[in-house]
């Protein structure tokens, strides 16, 4: 129900030409920005495993910042713009669990547009990409967890959003704008200066870009050193452990956070006082 | 915890923390202290108030949007601290005054949706939708976009939304807020059908329209800053005034006539002047009606003229008088600056 909903909310932009637009034209664009910036740097090395790690983490990475916002955003938007979460609060619906509703729709519109960004990559930019070497139990499997895993992250930022009633602004995609460096999407982990490392080695998002790269492009991840230590197996494992401890603070904080809402009468805030 | 009222609370009180960044202390502000009520099931019940009496934080703590600070409260015998599920399962609210709703959803969507969230089965849904849409005159736009409607049909649909999950309890804040003279009766007839249909339904309504509160409740609370003043039915309540006599008097007076110097006559329990249209009104409660004499006489001796002199009942307005010592709206005036 939440996701019909959301589906309607992020769909009905009055226009298919301008939801087109946001959808596929916009990661598009970013993307090849990206690949401009790589064959500059590079000389145009685009048969460069390098080249397919970048190109395939930075569009699975729209599912972090798309999952994350849809499920903390709907917390603003419910609050300010249609004034209704105070009528959400009232019904017997779980929160939660609605705003997990709300993800839905977005990760619907991330997979079709992920996937219009790889169909490009392999039939443009040779991304060494062979369907019968893909590993699907483990893409999907990866995917799957990956995708729960960000709806915990969200629920993360939701509970903030809802303690945090000042301010509007948009704090799922400013997490994800920060995570893009620590997460390993762009450039392998080592790059960073060595204080920072730790911060993308205890992200579940580093993790999952790994074995969704390496369930698409086996050889590809194998010449990063990052994790090449760690089987397939092991770093599901790791994916799956750092998922369940961040999925219980995300419940844990929420909880709280929801709490203290309820405490400083900020559930049907509207930014007036 | 077996209870047999449909709401209850014991010394009820909510303590606002107002952060006040220049300062190390944090002001306070009790929006609300010591509330004792009773509701039985079955009754439609009236808060009446000048804004920033209270009302809206007490709807709120009794729907569980916000924790009280003092005291308890219960809503169909469950404890809206410790027990917020449950008393969500049994109720549902509307507040008056603002235009909630997905925009992009039409009038029909955006029921359905909450229709659903209350587990109500879909072809049931739809049915509420259209009777309940017609008895309110907006069946007709039932497939508009919200966003397309004026704010009194958008608070329409709003009213709707609480009904058609036919609760156990209702709580309306102003539901009247904003509409039209037209428009407010419906819906005043509208809340006092439902409630004649099915005598288990409660209904708590928070208002600070004087008539609302009497021609519709069967009881009244009168709220001032965050106190309960006086409950009871809306004759009862003007019962109390029954032994006064209270005028209504027009006059024409070349100069501004003064409260004080009728309020130390003999006899007078309250009185109050102002001006409307060029006209002077006085407003007057006596313990007795001898002490009119007392006052006719200090009219013309200020050379004011007496136009028109009526005896008239009682209204929740000079209750209110009676407790607070003002008019509502000179209340309402003086806390202007308040939200
Ligand atoms: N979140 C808040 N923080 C601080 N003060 C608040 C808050 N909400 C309400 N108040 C204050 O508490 C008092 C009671 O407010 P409340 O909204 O309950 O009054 P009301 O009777 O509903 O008035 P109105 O007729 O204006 O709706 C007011 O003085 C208001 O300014
Ligand atoms: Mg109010």
């Amino acid at each position: 129900m939440a996701a019909w909903l959301g589906w309607k909310i992020e769909s009905n932009w009055t226009d298919p030409f301008l939801f087109t637009i946001y959808s596929i034209v916009k990661p598009l664009a970013a993307a090849m920005i990206l690949v401009v910036m790589y064959g500059v740097i590079t000389n145009n090395q685009f048969g460069s495993p390098v080249f397919a790690y970048l190109f395939i983490g930075n569009a699975f990475y729209q599912y972090v910042a798309n999952v994350m916002v849809g499920v903390s955003w709907a917390i603003v938007d419910d609050r300010e713009h249609y004034c209704t979460l105070k009528y959400l609060y009232v019904s017997p619906i779980s929160i939660p669990y609605y705003l997990m509703g709300r993800g839905v729709a977005r990760v619907l519109i991330t997979t079709f547009s992920v996937f219009i960004i790889m169909v490009v990559g392999v039939a443009f930019l040779h991304i060494p990409f062979n369907p019968a070497q893909i590993n699907w139990p483990l893409f999907v499997l990866s995917l799957v967890i990956g995708i729960i895993m960000l709806a915990m992250l969200g629920l993360l930022l939701a509970g903030v959003t809802l303690r945090m009633a000042q301010y509007s602004f948009n704090i799922g995609d400013s997490v994800a704008g920060a995570l893009y460096l620590f997460s390993g999407a762009i450039f392998p982990l080592e790059v960073l200066p060595a204080f920072l490392r730790p911060l993308g080695y205890i992200m579940p998002i580093s993790y999952w870009l790994e074995l969704i790269r390496r369930s698409l492009v086996g050889g590809v991840a194998e010449s990063f050193p990052t994790f090449a230590a760690i089987s397939d197996v092991n770093l599901l494992l790791i994916l799956a452990a750092l998922s369940v401890l961040f999925g219980v603070v995300s419940v844990w904080a929420w909880k709280k956070f929801d709490w203290e809402a309820r405490e400083r009468g900020l559930l049907d805030q509207t930014n007036n006082y | 915890m077996e209870n047999h009222y449909a709401i209850e609370t014991q010394s009820l009180g909510r303590v606002y923390k107002i952060r006040n960044p220049g300062k190390k202390e944090n002001k306070t502000l009790t929006a609300l202290e010591g509330v004792d009520l009773q509701i039985k099931p079955g009754e439609l019940f009236g808060l009446l108030g000048p804004n920033g009496a209270g009302k809206t934080t007490l709807i709120k703590i009794l729907t569980t949007l916000l924790a009280p600070t003092h005291g308890y409260a219960s809503v169909a015998g469950y404890d809206v601290s410790k027990s917020p599920d449950d008393v969500r399962q049994r109720i549902n609210m509307v507040s008056g005054g603002e235009s909630s709703g997905y925009g992009l959803l039409t009038v029909r969507e955006n029921l359905w949706m909450f229709a659903q969230f209350y587990g109500i089965e879909s072809k049931e849904a739809n049915q509420r939708i259209k009777t309940l849409l017609e008895i309110v005159g907006i069946a007709d736009r039932a497939n508009s976009r919200s966003s397309n409607l004026s704010t009194g049909l958008r608070q329409k649909m709003n009213i709707v939304r609480g009904f058609l999950t036919d609760p156990e309890i209702l709580f309306l804040d102003e539901p009247t807020l904003g509409l039209d003279v037209g428009a407010s009766r419906d819906v005043r007839s509208f809340i006092r059908r439902w409630m004649d249909d099915d005598p288990k339904r409660t209904l708590l309504l928070t208002t600070h329209y004087m008539i609302e509160a009497d021609e519709l409740c069967d009881r009244v609370a009168i709220i001032n800053k965050g106190k309960v003043l006086a409950c009871g039915t809306p004759a009862s309540l003007k019962q109390s005034l029954q032994k006064d006599a209270i005028f209504h008097i027009d006059l024409d007076s070349p100069k501004v006539l003064v409260e004080s110097v009728f309020s130390i006559l003999p006899g007078v329990t309250s009185v109050k002047i102002h001006d409307n249209e060029n006209k002077t009104i006085m407003d007057l409660v006596l313990d007795e009606e001898s002490a009119l004499a007392n006052v006719i006489a200090t009219v013309t001796s200020q050379g004011a003229q007496i136009v028109t002199l009526q005896k008239r009942e009682p209204t929740l307005e000079d209750v209110f008088v009676k407790l607070v010592g003002q008019r509502m709206e000179e209340v309402e005036h003086a806390d202007a600056p308040a939200s």
